[in-house]
């Protein structure tokens, strides 16, 4: 019963959000500073997660592969397509669910529990206009950048980890990787990432946004909007994967 | 005028307050008082459309409050300031730039016009020079006073105030107590103070409503309050009394 009121409650903050999306002005100087802690701010985390995840990839699949029935150079087919298909979407979103959303779920909880939410609304301020609205398309225009960013660091990793390691030439690993590449991969990628991004955010500001019960309460809506953030990762890349694959 | 008719609120199974009816008169200061969870602040929510009641109606100047378009509401809010318990500043701007704040998005004010209203603001509250200052370096007293500035900025024709003296060391309750008079004197503004400090009471109020037993127990002016015998009352007023000369004497 509880979890049916949460998704009407979730439902109707879209709702509300999407209707006041042209309502620009009121949003426009909190969009830009969320462009940049959502995507900015979040580049380093996603050069380390891609790059040591593209790495660690071809490492265990040269591992795997280890016999004279494939040529090398499968391994950059195999690396570059699951961290375009797959990885540097799929990690970029479960990094920036902890990221991103613990950040938007304390700032809006904090902001609940100080009243600072009441406040906007008694000067005649619509909140969500204000708040969930910025942050929500910071996710949705910024995760599919920081995608493009994952997955080029994965591939630089590989190539690295590859050639350091005495695997396969960088020349090797790119000749594998473009013989499978297909653009519409990049298309499915960017995909994940642009609904990872809508979710992510979406779910921290709704539970950022009705958060209650002082600190407690903050700490108990950062840590669900974590969760759940992760958890519908998962699920969408399923559904995801499912349709369009 | 505000007209509060017939107003009931629970929150599931709790019942906060039932049938509560008031009016309060354009120009005066209204205190309503009661003991703690009484729902005080839950009734000063209401005044602004910040929570809805289960029923009956709030008119401000004979517009029905709860049926008001979320448009026609947001245009309502703009006529009231509030000073909310812990003030509510955006901890996250600066004090002049949360005074300057509803300037900002509700006026087509040119960046001199704004620095000069934030700054007869600022001299209002006595603060002046702390503009620049982060919200997070404010004391106690001072985050009250940049809320009651930031509550006037737009120069309502309502000032709610909840608890504004709570918290306090008396001297600074006591400025407080001063500047809620200086501004309902001042700006005309008709003003609704919750509060469970008798001292603010008598010093800044005409009348007063007290909640008790989850219903509006009585309504009078502040000289009716003092030749009440009405027991509930006595009691409460008595207690506050006692706290204030136990304070005194240690």
């Amino acid at each position: 019963m509880d979890s049916i009121k949460q998704f009407g409650q979730y439902s109707v903050l879209l709702y509300q959000a999407l209707r006041s999306i042209p309502e620009f002005s009121t949003y426009r100087k909190n969009l830009f500073s969320e462009f940049v802690k959502v995507g900015y701010e979040s580049i380093p985390i996603i050069i380390l997660t891609g790059f040591f995840t593209g790495a660690v990839l071809t490492l265990q699949t040269a591992y795997q592969l280890d016999t004279d029935l494939y040529p090398t150079s499968i391994v950059g087919s195999i690396v570059g397509q699951s961290i375009v298909i797959e990885l540097a979407a799929v990690i970029g979103g479960l990094v920036l669910a902890g990221k991103v959303g613990a950040r938007i779920s304390t700032e809006l909880g904090t902001m609940r529990v100080s009243e600072q939410i009441d406040a906007l609304e008694s000067m005649g301020f619509n909140s969500v206009t204000f708040l969930v609205v910025p942050r929500v398309l910071a996710g949705i225009c910024m995760f599919p950048v920081l995608y493009v960013v994952a997955a080029t660091t994965g591939i630089l990793g590989g190539i690295l980890a590859g050639s350091l390691d005495g695997i396969l030439p960088a020349a090797e690993f790119m000749q594998g990787a473009r013989q499978f590449f297909y653009p519409e991969d990049v298309i499915f990628g960017t995909v994940k990432s642009f609904v990872f991004g809508f979710v992510i955010t979406s779910i921290s500001c709704y539970k950022g946004y009705f958060a209650f019960g002082g600190a407690e309460g903050v700490g108990t809506a950062t840590t669900q909007a974590t969760v759940l953030g992760c958890i519908f990762v998962l699920l969408s890349d399923f559904v995801l994967a499912a349709i369009l694959l | 005028m505000i007209e509060i008719k017939n107003l009931t609120k629970s929150f599931g199974d709790n019942l906060i307050w039932e049938d509560v009816s008031f009016q309060i008169e354009d120009g005066e200061t209204l205190a309503i008082i009661g003991k703690s969870g009484c729902g005080k602040s839950v009734m000063l929510k209401h005044l602004n459309a910040l929570l809805y009641p289960d029923s009956g109606k709030i008119y401000i100047d004979g517009s029905d409050l709860f049926c008001l378009s979320y448009s026609e509401l947001r245009k309502m809010r703009q006529r009231f300031g509030i000073l909310f318990q812990g003030a509510a500043l955006f901890d996250s701007i600066s004090t002049f730039e949360n005074i300057a704040f509803p300037l900002r998005y509700f006026t087509d004010q040119s960046e001199d016009e704004i620095r000069a209203n934030v700054e007869e603001a600022l001299e209002m509250v006595n603060l002046v020079g702390a503009g620049d200052k982060p919200t997070s370096s404010l004391s106690g007293g001072m985050r009250k006073r940049v809320g009651v500035a930031r509550a006037i900025i737009l120069k309502p024709q309502y000032l709610l105030y909840d608890e504004p003296t709570s918290g306090l060391d008396p001297q600074t309750s006591e400025e407080i107590n001063e500047l809620i008079v200086h501004m309902a004197d001042s700006l005309d503004i008709t003003s609704v103070v919750i509060t469970h400090d008798m001292h603010s009471v008598l010093t800044i109020a005409e009348k007063v409503a007290f909640l008790d037993e989850q219903k509006l127990s009585w309504f009078g002016t502040v000289e009716e309050l003092q030749d009440s015998d009405y027991e509930p009352l006595v009691e409460f007023t008595t207690a506050s009394e006692y706290q204030i000369t136990k304070s005194q004497t240690f």
